[in-house]
Protein backbone atom coordinates (compact mmCIF):
# COMPACT_ATOMS: atom_id res chain seq x y z
CA UNK A 1 0.00 0.00 0.00
CA UNK A 2 1.56 3.70 -0.99
CA UNK A 3 1.71 5.52 2.49
CA UNK A 4 0.67 9.20 2.68
CA UNK A 5 3.79 11.22 4.07
CA UNK A 6 2.16 15.03 4.62
CA UNK A 7 3.24 14.91 8.02
CA UNK A 8 6.61 13.46 7.58
CA UNK A 9 6.98 15.89 4.30
CA UNK A 10 5.86 18.48 6.36
CA UNK A 11 8.02 18.29 9.56
CA UNK A 12 11.05 17.93 7.15
CA UNK A 13 10.45 20.92 4.95
CA UNK A 14 9.98 22.85 8.46
CA UNK A 15 13.72 21.36 9.67
CA UNK A 16 15.25 22.13 6.45
CA UNK A 17 13.87 25.29 5.35
CA UNK A 18 13.59 27.35 8.82
CA UNK A 19 10.36 30.41 9.06
CA UNK A 20 9.03 28.64 5.83
CA UNK A 21 5.26 27.97 5.78
CA UNK A 22 4.43 24.76 4.82
CA UNK A 23 1.08 24.50 6.12
CA UNK A 24 -0.66 20.69 6.42
CA UNK A 25 -3.65 21.00 4.68
CA UNK A 26 -5.99 17.61 4.83
CA UNK A 27 -3.89 14.55 3.34
CA UNK A 28 -1.49 17.17 1.53
CA UNK A 29 0.95 20.10 1.95
CA UNK A 30 0.60 23.95 1.18
CA UNK A 31 3.96 25.40 0.41
CA UNK A 32 3.99 28.78 -0.67
CA UNK A 33 4.70 30.07 -4.51
CA UNK A 34 8.34 31.52 -4.23
CA UNK A 35 10.11 28.49 -2.62
CA UNK A 36 8.11 25.66 -4.22
CA UNK A 37 11.43 24.57 -6.98
CA UNK A 38 13.92 24.27 -3.71
CA UNK A 39 11.07 22.99 -2.03
CA UNK A 40 10.56 20.23 -4.90
CA UNK A 41 14.16 19.82 -4.97
CA UNK A 42 14.63 18.74 -1.77
CA UNK A 43 11.06 16.24 -1.66
CA UNK A 44 13.06 14.69 -4.89
CA UNK A 45 16.53 14.50 -3.69
CA UNK A 46 16.42 13.60 -0.38
CA UNK A 47 16.98 10.12 -0.07
CA UNK A 48 14.30 9.44 2.65
CA UNK A 49 11.90 11.10 0.85
CA UNK A 50 13.18 10.23 -2.96
CA UNK A 51 9.81 11.47 -4.25
CA UNK A 52 10.99 10.72 -7.56
CA UNK A 53 7.69 9.95 -9.49
CA UNK A 54 5.64 13.29 -10.44
CA UNK A 55 2.56 11.27 -11.09
CA UNK A 56 -0.12 14.46 -11.94
CA UNK A 57 -0.05 18.04 -12.19
CA UNK A 58 -3.45 20.00 -11.71
CA UNK A 59 -4.98 23.18 -10.93
CA UNK A 60 -8.76 24.04 -9.27
CA UNK A 61 -10.13 27.78 -9.84
CA UNK A 62 -11.82 29.18 -6.72
CA UNK A 63 -12.58 32.19 -8.09
CA UNK A 64 -10.24 34.10 -5.29
CA UNK A 65 -7.37 31.85 -5.51
CA UNK A 66 -5.97 29.10 -7.88
CA UNK A 67 -4.69 25.90 -6.40
CA UNK A 68 -2.15 23.92 -8.47
CA UNK A 69 -1.86 20.29 -6.98
CA UNK A 70 1.11 17.93 -7.36
CA UNK A 71 0.94 14.41 -6.83
CA UNK A 72 4.09 13.07 -6.19
CA UNK A 73 4.65 9.59 -5.87
CA UNK A 74 8.47 7.52 -4.43
CA UNK A 75 9.03 4.20 -6.33
CA UNK A 76 12.25 3.52 -4.23
CA UNK A 77 9.82 3.56 -0.92
CA UNK A 78 5.99 3.26 -2.33
CA UNK A 79 5.10 6.11 -1.05
CA UNK A 80 3.09 9.60 -2.04
CA UNK A 81 2.42 13.12 -1.21
CA UNK A 82 0.10 15.82 -2.61
CA UNK A 83 2.01 19.23 -2.20
CA UNK A 84 -0.08 22.04 -3.63
CA UNK A 85 0.26 26.10 -4.01
CA UNK A 86 -2.13 28.95 -3.78
CA UNK A 87 -2.09 31.78 -5.91
CA UNK A 88 -3.96 34.50 -5.59
CA UNK A 89 -5.49 36.83 -8.25
CA UNK A 90 -6.45 35.69 -11.80
CA UNK A 91 -4.08 37.67 -13.99
CA UNK A 92 -0.95 36.83 -14.59
CA UNK A 93 -0.43 33.76 -12.73
CA UNK A 94 3.08 32.72 -12.69
CA UNK A 95 4.80 29.52 -11.17
CA UNK A 96 8.68 28.11 -11.19
CA UNK A 97 8.76 25.38 -14.13
CA UNK A 98 9.55 21.77 -12.14
CA UNK A 99 10.58 20.82 -15.35
CA UNK A 100 14.73 20.63 -14.87
CA UNK A 101 13.41 18.18 -12.00
CA UNK A 102 11.26 16.01 -13.63
CA UNK A 103 10.54 15.57 -17.62
CA UNK A 104 7.40 14.45 -16.66
CA UNK A 105 6.14 17.86 -16.05
CA UNK A 106 6.80 18.88 -19.19
CA UNK A 107 3.19 18.48 -21.13
CA UNK A 108 1.43 18.69 -17.66
CA UNK A 109 2.05 22.33 -17.08
CA UNK A 110 1.33 22.78 -20.68
CA UNK A 111 -1.98 21.28 -20.17
CA UNK A 112 -2.01 23.69 -17.22
CA UNK A 113 -1.13 26.73 -19.02
CA UNK A 114 -3.48 25.61 -21.87
CA UNK A 115 -7.08 25.21 -20.01
CA UNK A 116 -6.40 27.12 -16.41
CA UNK A 117 -3.83 30.23 -17.47
CA UNK A 118 -1.23 29.63 -15.40
CA UNK A 119 2.09 30.43 -16.80
CA UNK A 120 5.52 27.94 -15.81
CA UNK A 121 8.57 30.19 -16.49
CA UNK A 122 11.53 28.31 -16.88
CA UNK A 123 9.51 25.91 -18.83
CA UNK A 124 10.99 24.96 -22.45
CA UNK A 125 8.25 25.34 -24.44
CA UNK A 126 5.20 27.09 -22.97
CA UNK A 127 2.78 27.02 -25.45
CA UNK A 128 -0.83 25.48 -25.86
CA UNK A 129 -0.93 21.78 -25.90
CA UNK A 130 -4.61 20.80 -26.69
CA UNK A 131 -6.20 23.94 -28.33
CA UNK A 132 -4.69 25.98 -31.49
CA UNK A 133 -2.27 29.06 -30.63
CA UNK A 134 -5.16 31.32 -31.48
CA UNK A 135 -7.88 30.28 -28.96
CA UNK A 136 -9.30 32.68 -26.66
CA UNK A 137 -9.33 32.05 -22.93
CA UNK A 138 -8.85 29.66 -20.82
CA UNK A 139 -11.66 27.08 -21.13
CA UNK A 140 -11.56 24.99 -17.34
CA UNK A 141 -11.93 28.21 -15.46
CA UNK A 142 -14.79 28.89 -13.81
CA UNK A 143 -15.72 32.30 -15.43
CA UNK A 144 -15.04 31.20 -18.81
CA UNK A 145 -17.81 31.64 -21.32
CA UNK A 146 -17.90 29.95 -24.78
CA UNK A 147 -19.06 32.12 -27.71
CA UNK A 148 -18.61 30.45 -30.94
CA UNK A 149 -17.46 32.59 -33.57
CA UNK B 1 40.23 18.40 -67.26
CA UNK B 2 39.48 16.50 -63.91
CA UNK B 3 36.76 18.60 -61.95
CA UNK B 4 37.03 18.72 -58.35
CA UNK B 5 34.60 16.71 -56.60
CA UNK B 6 32.47 19.51 -54.28
CA UNK B 7 30.81 18.44 -51.54
CA UNK B 8 27.25 17.71 -51.66
CA UNK B 9 25.34 20.57 -50.14
CA UNK B 10 22.56 19.06 -47.55
CA UNK B 11 19.68 20.36 -45.35
CA UNK B 12 17.61 18.71 -43.10
CA UNK B 13 13.54 18.80 -44.47
CA UNK B 14 10.51 18.60 -42.55
CA UNK B 15 7.68 15.87 -43.22
CA UNK B 16 4.53 15.74 -41.73
CA UNK B 17 3.49 12.22 -40.19
CA UNK B 18 -0.59 12.40 -39.89
CA UNK B 19 -2.82 13.92 -38.81
CA UNK B 20 -4.16 10.86 -40.75
CA UNK B 21 -1.88 8.43 -41.24
CA UNK B 22 -2.79 4.67 -40.79
CA UNK B 23 0.01 4.42 -37.81
CA UNK B 24 -1.20 7.22 -35.50
CA UNK B 25 -4.22 5.29 -34.53
CA UNK B 26 -6.60 8.49 -34.48
CA UNK B 27 -5.74 11.77 -34.92
CA UNK B 28 -2.55 12.26 -34.29
CA UNK B 29 0.02 14.30 -35.83
CA UNK B 30 4.27 14.00 -35.84
CA UNK B 31 6.20 17.06 -37.22
CA UNK B 32 9.84 15.64 -38.10
CA UNK B 33 12.68 17.11 -39.02
CA UNK B 34 14.94 14.75 -41.04
CA UNK B 35 18.40 14.24 -42.20
CA UNK B 36 17.90 11.80 -44.82
CA UNK B 37 16.52 8.79 -43.19
CA UNK B 38 17.61 9.76 -39.63
CA UNK B 39 14.95 12.03 -37.37
CA UNK B 40 16.70 14.83 -35.73
CA UNK B 41 13.57 16.30 -34.39
CA UNK B 42 9.88 15.43 -33.61
CA UNK B 43 7.56 17.98 -32.16
CA UNK B 44 4.19 15.75 -31.56
CA UNK B 45 1.08 17.66 -32.10
CA UNK B 46 -2.57 16.48 -30.73
CA UNK B 47 -5.73 17.70 -29.70
CA UNK B 48 -7.68 17.39 -32.85
CA UNK B 49 -10.08 15.11 -30.33
CA UNK B 50 -10.50 17.45 -27.22
CA UNK B 51 -13.98 17.50 -26.28
CA UNK B 52 -13.07 19.35 -23.09
CA UNK B 53 -14.35 16.20 -20.86
CA UNK B 54 -13.14 17.53 -17.84
CA UNK B 55 -15.12 20.98 -18.35
CA UNK B 56 -18.70 18.67 -19.66
CA UNK B 57 -18.11 16.90 -16.53
CA UNK B 58 -18.60 19.69 -14.35
CA UNK B 59 -22.23 20.18 -15.96
CA UNK B 60 -23.46 16.69 -14.97
CA UNK B 61 -24.17 14.93 -11.82
CA UNK B 62 -21.74 12.53 -10.34
CA UNK B 63 -23.67 9.62 -11.83
CA UNK B 64 -23.86 11.06 -15.40
CA UNK B 65 -20.05 11.30 -15.36
CA UNK B 66 -19.26 7.64 -15.63
CA UNK B 67 -20.64 7.81 -19.33
CA UNK B 68 -18.21 10.65 -19.99
CA UNK B 69 -15.54 8.35 -19.10
CA UNK B 70 -16.09 5.64 -21.05
CA UNK B 71 -15.10 7.59 -23.45
CA UNK B 72 -11.42 8.27 -22.68
CA UNK B 73 -9.45 4.83 -23.53
CA UNK B 74 -12.58 3.45 -25.63
CA UNK B 75 -10.49 0.36 -26.40
CA UNK B 76 -10.59 -0.39 -21.94
CA UNK B 77 -13.59 1.72 -20.97
CA UNK B 78 -14.49 -0.65 -17.81
CA UNK B 79 -10.98 0.50 -16.41
CA UNK B 80 -12.03 3.60 -17.08
CA UNK B 81 -15.10 3.47 -15.32
CA UNK B 82 -14.03 1.58 -12.53
CA UNK B 83 -10.91 4.79 -11.53
CA UNK B 84 -13.58 7.04 -11.41
CA UNK B 85 -15.90 5.08 -9.50
CA UNK B 86 -13.05 4.56 -7.28
CA UNK B 87 -12.31 8.12 -6.83
CA UNK B 88 -16.01 8.67 -6.01
CA UNK B 89 -16.52 6.05 -3.62
CA UNK B 90 -13.28 7.33 -1.90
CA UNK B 91 -14.41 10.84 -2.00
CA UNK B 92 -17.79 9.85 -0.21
CA UNK B 93 -16.70 7.09 2.10
CA UNK B 94 -19.28 4.39 0.22
CA UNK B 95 -18.37 0.76 0.70
CA UNK B 96 -19.27 -1.76 -2.36
CA UNK B 97 -20.24 -5.24 -1.87
CA UNK B 98 -17.80 -8.10 -2.19
CA UNK B 99 -19.36 -9.54 -5.31
CA UNK B 100 -19.12 -6.70 -6.61
CA UNK B 101 -15.75 -6.04 -6.18
CA UNK B 102 -15.18 -9.54 -7.92
CA UNK B 103 -17.10 -8.81 -10.82
CA UNK B 104 -15.49 -5.39 -11.14
CA UNK B 105 -12.00 -7.01 -11.36
CA UNK B 106 -13.38 -9.35 -13.70
CA UNK B 107 -14.44 -6.80 -16.06
CA UNK B 108 -10.74 -4.85 -15.28
CA UNK B 109 -8.77 -7.81 -16.40
CA UNK B 110 -10.74 -8.69 -19.59
CA UNK B 111 -10.24 -5.13 -20.33
CA UNK B 112 -6.54 -5.47 -20.01
CA UNK B 113 -6.63 -8.72 -22.50
CA UNK B 114 -8.90 -6.90 -24.74
CA UNK B 115 -6.79 -3.54 -25.22
CA UNK B 116 -3.23 -5.54 -24.97
CA UNK B 117 -4.34 -7.53 -27.87
CA UNK B 118 -5.60 -4.57 -29.64
CA UNK B 119 -2.10 -2.62 -28.75
CA UNK B 120 -0.03 -5.60 -30.07
CA UNK B 121 -1.90 -6.13 -33.18
CA UNK B 122 -2.23 -2.89 -34.36
CA UNK B 123 1.74 -2.71 -33.04
CA UNK B 124 2.47 -5.61 -35.59
CA UNK B 125 -0.02 -3.98 -38.34
CA UNK B 126 2.33 -0.78 -38.30
CA UNK B 127 5.27 -3.16 -38.51
CA UNK B 128 3.97 -4.06 -41.93
CA UNK B 129 3.65 -7.70 -41.38
CA UNK B 130 1.34 -8.54 -44.16
CA UNK B 131 -1.76 -6.97 -44.73
CA UNK B 132 -3.81 -7.27 -41.39
CA UNK B 133 -3.18 -10.73 -41.03
CA UNK B 134 -1.71 -9.97 -37.25
CA UNK B 135 -4.58 -7.62 -36.66
CA UNK B 136 -7.31 -9.67 -37.67
CA UNK B 137 -5.93 -12.56 -35.41
CA UNK B 138 -6.14 -10.93 -32.44
CA UNK B 139 -9.41 -9.65 -33.23
CA UNK B 140 -10.82 -13.32 -33.38
CA UNK B 141 -10.22 -13.30 -29.38
CA UNK B 142 -10.97 -9.70 -28.54
CA UNK B 143 -13.81 -10.40 -30.36
CA UNK B 144 -15.17 -13.24 -27.44
CA UNK B 145 -14.36 -10.77 -24.57
CA UNK B 146 -16.94 -7.86 -26.59
CA UNK B 147 -19.28 -11.05 -26.50
CA UNK B 148 -19.17 -11.50 -23.06
CA UNK B 149 -19.40 -7.55 -22.28
CA UNK B 150 -22.58 -7.73 -24.67
CA UNK B 151 -24.09 -10.49 -22.80
CA UNK B 152 -23.61 -8.86 -19.03
CA UNK B 153 -24.54 -4.77 -20.05
CA UNK B 154 -25.89 -4.95 -23.73
CA UNK B 155 -23.01 -2.83 -24.78
CA UNK B 156 -19.77 -3.68 -26.61
CA UNK B 157 -17.67 -0.49 -26.37
CA UNK B 158 -18.70 1.95 -24.24
CA UNK B 159 -20.33 0.41 -21.48
CA UNK B 160 -21.58 2.61 -18.08
CA UNK B 161 -21.36 -0.79 -16.13
CA UNK B 162 -19.07 -0.03 -13.20
CA UNK B 163 -21.24 2.47 -11.14
CA UNK B 164 -20.83 4.27 -7.95
CA UNK B 165 -21.46 1.38 -5.45
CA UNK B 166 -20.98 -1.57 -7.45
CA UNK B 167 -22.52 -2.57 -10.90
CA UNK B 168 -25.32 -1.68 -12.83
CA UNK B 169 -26.51 -5.28 -12.93
CA UNK B 170 -25.56 -8.50 -11.80
CA UNK B 171 -23.82 -10.83 -14.11
CA UNK B 172 -26.36 -12.93 -16.61
CA UNK B 173 -26.88 -16.52 -16.32
CA UNK B 174 -24.61 -18.46 -19.04
CA UNK B 175 -21.78 -15.50 -18.17
CA UNK B 176 -19.53 -17.98 -15.80
CA UNK B 177 -19.73 -20.90 -18.23
CA UNK B 178 -18.76 -19.01 -21.37
CA UNK B 179 -16.11 -16.98 -19.11
CA UNK B 180 -14.79 -20.80 -18.13
CA UNK B 181 -14.66 -21.99 -21.60
CA UNK B 182 -12.67 -18.68 -22.86
CA UNK B 183 -9.91 -19.07 -19.94
CA UNK B 184 -9.53 -22.45 -20.96
CA UNK B 185 -9.47 -21.07 -24.76
CA UNK B 186 -7.34 -18.25 -24.17
CA UNK B 187 -3.92 -19.62 -23.09
CA UNK B 188 -3.35 -21.80 -26.38
CA UNK B 189 -4.01 -18.88 -28.38
CA UNK B 190 -1.42 -16.73 -26.79
CA UNK B 191 1.26 -19.52 -26.78
CA UNK B 192 0.18 -20.10 -30.91
CA UNK B 193 1.07 -16.44 -31.52
CA UNK B 194 4.09 -16.89 -29.42
CA UNK B 195 5.64 -19.87 -31.63
CA UNK B 196 4.84 -17.70 -34.62
CA UNK B 197 6.68 -14.03 -33.55
CA UNK B 198 8.48 -14.80 -30.14
CA UNK B 199 11.66 -15.29 -32.03
CA UNK B 200 10.54 -13.93 -35.50
CA UNK B 201 13.73 -12.97 -36.96
CA UNK B 202 11.88 -9.92 -38.46
CA UNK B 203 10.37 -9.01 -35.57
CA UNK B 204 13.45 -9.03 -34.07
CA UNK B 205 15.18 -7.26 -36.33
CA UNK B 206 12.76 -4.39 -36.15
CA UNK B 207 12.20 -4.38 -32.51
CA UNK B 208 15.22 -5.26 -30.73
CA UNK B 209 17.56 -1.75 -29.67
CA UNK B 210 15.10 0.06 -31.06
CA UNK B 211 13.69 3.09 -28.97
CA UNK B 212 15.14 2.43 -25.94
CA UNK B 213 13.61 3.97 -22.78
CA UNK B 214 16.16 3.65 -19.66
CA UNK B 215 14.64 2.89 -16.44
CA UNK B 216 15.82 6.45 -14.78
CA UNK B 217 14.51 8.48 -17.94
CA UNK B 218 11.28 6.70 -17.60
CA UNK B 219 10.74 7.42 -13.89
CA UNK B 220 11.99 11.08 -14.04
CA UNK B 221 9.35 11.53 -17.49
CA UNK B 222 6.06 10.37 -15.29
CA UNK B 223 6.31 7.08 -18.04
CA UNK B 224 4.04 4.32 -16.74
CA UNK B 225 2.04 1.13 -17.57
CA UNK B 226 3.85 -1.59 -19.76
CA UNK B 227 6.27 1.09 -21.03
CA UNK B 228 7.47 1.56 -17.65
CA UNK B 229 7.78 -2.32 -16.81
CA UNK B 230 9.51 -2.84 -20.30
CA UNK B 231 12.24 -0.63 -19.14
CA UNK B 232 12.43 -3.35 -16.21
CA UNK B 233 11.05 -0.97 -13.15
CA UNK B 234 8.92 -3.46 -10.97
CA UNK B 235 5.80 -1.17 -10.49
CA UNK B 236 2.30 -1.93 -11.63
CA UNK B 237 -0.65 -0.45 -9.17
CA UNK B 238 -1.97 -3.23 -8.81
CA UNK B 239 0.58 -4.83 -6.08
CA UNK B 240 1.94 -1.39 -5.32
CA UNK B 241 -1.02 0.63 -4.19
CA UNK B 242 -3.94 -2.40 -4.29
CA UNK B 243 -7.24 -1.38 -4.86
CA UNK B 244 -10.44 -3.29 -4.59
CA UNK B 245 -9.30 -6.95 -4.11
CA UNK B 246 -6.35 -7.01 -5.78
CA UNK B 247 -4.27 -7.41 -2.87
CA UNK B 248 -5.57 -10.76 -2.31
CA UNK B 249 -5.07 -12.07 -5.99
CA UNK B 250 -1.61 -13.93 -6.86
CA UNK B 251 -0.03 -12.87 -10.07
CA UNK B 252 2.79 -11.58 -11.31
CA UNK B 253 4.56 -8.20 -12.69
CA UNK B 254 6.28 -9.10 -16.12
CA UNK B 255 8.91 -6.41 -16.56
CA UNK B 256 11.81 -6.03 -19.60
CA UNK B 257 15.75 -5.66 -19.13
CA UNK B 258 16.57 -3.19 -22.13
CA UNK B 259 13.64 -0.89 -22.37
CA UNK B 260 13.34 -1.24 -26.04
CA UNK B 261 10.43 -1.80 -28.09
CA UNK B 262 10.84 -5.70 -28.00
CA UNK B 263 10.26 -5.27 -24.16
CA UNK B 264 7.29 -3.54 -24.38
CA UNK B 265 6.13 -5.99 -26.70
CA UNK B 266 7.06 -8.63 -24.66
CA UNK B 267 5.67 -7.33 -21.45
CA UNK B 268 2.20 -6.85 -22.85
CA UNK B 269 2.13 -10.55 -23.78
CA UNK B 270 2.71 -11.37 -20.59
CA UNK B 271 0.83 -9.29 -18.99
CA UNK B 272 -2.28 -10.94 -20.78
CA UNK B 273 -1.41 -14.38 -19.25
CA UNK B 274 -1.02 -12.80 -15.56
CA UNK B 275 -4.79 -11.45 -16.38
CA UNK B 276 -5.88 -14.94 -17.19
CA UNK B 277 -4.51 -16.27 -14.07
CA UNK B 278 -6.12 -13.31 -12.01
CA UNK B 279 -9.17 -14.22 -13.97
CA UNK B 280 -9.43 -17.83 -12.92
CA UNK B 281 -8.96 -16.42 -9.09
CA UNK B 282 -11.75 -13.85 -9.54
CA UNK B 283 -13.99 -16.47 -11.10
CA UNK B 284 -13.17 -19.38 -8.08
CA UNK B 285 -14.01 -17.10 -5.41
CA UNK B 286 -16.88 -15.14 -6.67
CA UNK B 287 -19.15 -14.92 -3.74
CA UNK B 288 -22.59 -14.68 -3.92
CA UNK B 289 -24.51 -11.33 -2.17
CA UNK B 290 -25.86 -8.01 -3.40
CA UNK B 291 -24.08 -6.36 -6.71
CA UNK B 292 -24.53 -2.93 -5.64
CA UNK B 293 -25.08 -0.40 -2.46
CA UNK B 294 -27.76 1.79 -3.65
CA UNK B 295 -26.75 5.43 -3.93
CA UNK B 296 -29.81 7.77 -5.15
CA UNK B 297 -29.88 9.52 -8.78
CA UNK B 298 -29.37 12.37 -6.94
CA UNK B 299 -26.07 11.48 -5.34
CA UNK B 300 -24.26 14.26 -3.81
CA UNK B 301 -20.35 13.41 -3.03
CA UNK B 302 -19.67 15.58 0.35
CA UNK B 303 -17.20 18.23 -0.24
CA UNK B 304 -13.88 17.52 -0.08
CA UNK B 305 -10.97 15.95 -2.51
CA UNK B 306 -10.05 12.65 -3.51
CA UNK B 307 -7.30 11.13 -5.73
CA UNK B 308 -7.52 7.52 -6.69
CA UNK B 309 -5.43 5.85 -9.33
CA UNK B 310 -5.11 1.99 -10.85
CA UNK B 311 -3.50 0.51 -13.28
CA UNK B 312 -5.40 0.70 -16.54
CA UNK B 313 -4.03 -1.38 -19.51
CA UNK B 314 -2.17 2.02 -20.84
CA UNK B 315 -0.57 3.03 -17.35
CA UNK B 316 -1.48 4.92 -14.53
CA UNK B 317 -5.17 6.23 -14.77
CA UNK B 318 -6.31 8.94 -12.09
CA UNK B 319 -8.93 10.57 -11.17
CA UNK B 320 -8.82 13.60 -8.69
CA UNK B 321 -11.99 14.90 -7.85
CA UNK B 322 -13.16 18.24 -6.10
CA UNK B 323 -16.82 18.73 -4.57
CA UNK B 324 -18.20 21.59 -3.11
CA UNK B 325 -21.25 19.10 -1.88
CA UNK B 326 -23.73 19.72 -4.79
CA UNK B 327 -25.12 18.06 -7.57
CA UNK B 328 -21.76 17.75 -9.60
CA UNK B 329 -18.09 17.89 -9.51
CA UNK B 330 -16.74 20.99 -8.80
CA UNK B 331 -13.30 19.60 -10.79
CA UNK B 332 -13.24 16.50 -12.65
CA UNK B 333 -9.13 16.41 -13.60
CA UNK B 334 -7.94 13.07 -15.39
CA UNK B 335 -4.74 11.81 -14.98
CA UNK B 336 -4.58 10.36 -18.50
CA UNK B 337 -1.16 7.61 -18.72
CA UNK B 338 -1.29 8.09 -22.92
CA UNK B 339 -1.15 11.95 -22.61
CA UNK B 340 2.08 11.68 -20.05
CA UNK B 341 3.63 8.95 -22.15
CA UNK B 342 3.81 10.72 -25.22
CA UNK B 343 6.17 13.03 -23.16
CA UNK B 344 9.29 10.47 -24.12
CA UNK B 345 8.29 10.21 -27.26
CA UNK B 346 10.61 12.63 -28.88
CA UNK B 347 13.66 11.29 -26.77
CA UNK B 348 12.95 7.83 -28.51
CA UNK B 349 12.60 8.89 -31.60
CA UNK B 350 15.83 11.03 -32.06
CA UNK B 351 18.69 9.20 -33.69
CA UNK B 352 16.18 6.79 -35.24
CA UNK B 353 15.48 5.87 -38.70
CA UNK B 354 11.69 7.28 -40.23
CA UNK B 355 10.52 3.57 -40.57
CA UNK B 356 11.37 2.80 -36.58
CA UNK B 357 8.94 5.94 -35.97
CA UNK B 358 6.33 4.01 -36.68
CA UNK B 359 7.12 0.97 -34.42
CA UNK B 360 8.11 3.10 -31.74
CA UNK B 361 4.93 4.94 -31.58
CA UNK B 362 3.16 1.58 -31.95
CA UNK B 363 5.19 0.47 -29.16
CA UNK B 364 4.18 3.03 -26.72
CA UNK B 365 0.22 2.06 -27.06
CA UNK B 366 -1.51 5.47 -26.97
CA UNK B 367 -4.98 6.45 -27.52
CA UNK B 368 -6.31 9.65 -28.77
CA UNK B 369 -9.51 9.67 -26.84
CA UNK B 370 -7.64 9.65 -23.71
CA UNK B 371 -4.52 11.60 -24.54
CA UNK B 372 -6.87 14.34 -26.43
CA UNK B 373 -10.07 14.32 -23.91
Amino acid sequence: MTRDISQNAAQRIAQRFPGLAAEAAPAGIVVPAESLLEIAAFLKENPDLALDYLAAITAVDYLDHFEVVYHMTSITHNHSLMLKVRLPGRENLALPSLTSLWQGADLQEREVYDLMGIAFSGHPNMKRVLLWDGFQGHPLRKDFIYEPS
Amino acid sequence: MKEEAAPIKTETFMVNMGPQHPSTHGVFRMRLSLDGEVVVDVEPIFGYLHRGVEKLAEGRTWVQDVTLTDRLDYLASMSNNLAYVLAVEKLAGIAVPERAEHIRVIMAELSRIASHLMAVGSFLNDMGAATFTPLIYMFQEREKILDLFEMTCGQRMTFNYIRIGGVSCDLPEGFIPALTRFLGEMPRFIDEYDTYLEDNEILLARCVGVGVLPPDKAINASVSGPSLRGSGVRWDLRQADPYSIYDRLKFDIPTGKNGDVYDRYRVRMEEMRQSLRILGQSVRDLPGGDYRTKVPVTFRAPAGEAYAHLESPKGELGFYLVSDGSLSPYRFKIRAPSFINLGVLRDLLIGCKVADCVVTLGSLDIIMGEVDR
